[in-house]
């Protein structure tokens, strides 16, 4: 099971500010164990985070970003109080959508 | 087979260059190298304030907030044998009291009669609380790629709760001042195939290993390097590791052999340096190069 991840979003001087921290192996699929075989690769695919049902970032992700990744971006609109969510989904079709309230 | 000797005399040089060579050994070879060691200072605490620059961006968005989550929920999940959560667990500030925790252990806890740093005492409530056996969490007690022992999460969690406070190791009961003592003694204890202790490479004014800028845990000054930035998030494989597995780690470094996860020796370590940092403000979990 997927665990959560943390996010905070600050809205500044019109933009929000949208920080994120995900918990994931990113496992490239190229690094053997201790028994020398391959470690199968499992990686977030994709990223996508929306406000008031509109998408404001998409992402196609690979193999070269770092375990536990963390993704910083900003968007115009968007008001304190409102909620943003975020989503991956990663190539065992794992899922994980979480939501915070922007600051 | 000479060469192969030569070599490894090299290397032991080299390390000694590296950690200072502390003051009982052979007067030559530090005459020798002290001209390179002058030469190699400069650039050395240039890069370890880029390292500086590297961890603070990092920090902003440390992962070990993730492993505070994660210990969170395990501190309040009802779990083990007995099914039991961890909230009447007492880590010094009463059954249940996490806030300020962290900055006020090691302690002496009456119900076990022994002095516990935060591990130990999470340990010692998953088995007496939760009914875990010790055994078995001292089977795989750090983090690895086979994942993060609950007791590290925990202790991720119990630390983030004391962050931006000033650390105040008790030393009032008699078992505190006690396991001070030892720790003390412990940490100037030279033993080992290269006669080390932690005092060799630790009690004197800016040495270093490779680029790593060595602390001198005998003054009021960088005592708090051992105790800030742990538990810590290794950027290298991406684990999370508290202060058991570093001094585990010290012991290996000294060719000691493994001390017992969260044993005495330990306890009494963790005691020495954590008073020594006493009045400081510890800033949470933190990251690791």
């Amino acid at each position: 099971m997927a665990d959560p991840m943390r996010i905070r979003a600050v809205a500044k001087d019109g933009a929000v500010s949208v920080k994120i921290l995900m918990s994931h192996t990113m496992e490239t699929g190229q690094r053997k164990d201790d028994a020398g075989k391959l470690i199968p690769a499992h990686y977030i695919q994709q990223v996508s985070a929306t406000w008031q049902g509109k998408v404001v970032l998409s992402a196609n992700w690979g193999t070269a970003i770092a375990k536990n990744p963390f993704l910083e971006f900003s968007f115009k609109g968007g008001q304190k109080g409102e909620k943003i969510q975020v989503t991956w989904t990663d190539n065992k079709g794992d899922k994980r959508t979480d939501e915070a309230t922007i600051n | 087979m000479s060469s192969i000797k030569r070599s490894a005399v090299v290397a032991l040089s080299g390390f000694l260059l590296a950690c200072a060579a502390h003051a009982g050994q052979a007067a030559a070879p530090r005459k020798a190298t002290a001209p390179a060691k002058k030469a190699a200072s400069a650039p050395a605490s240039a890069l370890s304030a880029e390292f500086d620059k590297f961890r603070d961006i990092m920090e902003e968005a440390s992962p070990a907030e993730l492993f505070e989550a994660k210990g969170e929920e395990l501190w309040k999940t009802r779990r083990g044998p007995k099914n039991a959560s961890l909230e009447h667990c007492d880590l010094g500030l009463g059954p249940g009291v996490v806030k300020g925790a962290y900055v006020r252990m090691p302690r002496y806890f009456a119900d076990g009669g022994e002095v516990m740093d935060v591990e130990r005492r999470i340990v010692h409530c998953m088995v007496t609380l939760q009914g875990f056996k010790a055994e078995d969490l001292a089977k795989r007690p750090f983090s690895s790629e086979a994942g993060t022992p609950d007791p590290v999460s925990l202790v991720t969690y119990v630390a983030g709760q004391s962050r931006g406070m000033k650390i105040a190791i008790p030393q009032k009961h008699p078992k505190e001042r006690e396991a001070y003592k030892v720790g003390e003694a412990i940490f100037n204890y030279r033993a080992g195939a290269w006669d080390l202790s932690c005092a060799s490479c630790h009690s004197e004014d800016g040495k270093r290993i490779r680029t790593q800028d060595l602390p001198n845990l005998t003054t009021k000054k960088d005592a708090i390097r051992a105790f800030q930035g742990w538990p810590g998030y290794r950027m290298t494989g991406g684990l999370m590791h508290t202060l058991q597995w570093r001094m585990n780690d010290c012991f290996r470094q000294q060719r000691f052999p493994e001390p017992g996860y969260v044993s005495e020796t330990i306890a009494d370590l963790l005691t020495y340096m954590g008073v020594n940092a006493n009045g400081q403000v510890y800033k949470g979990p933190g990251i690791k190069r």
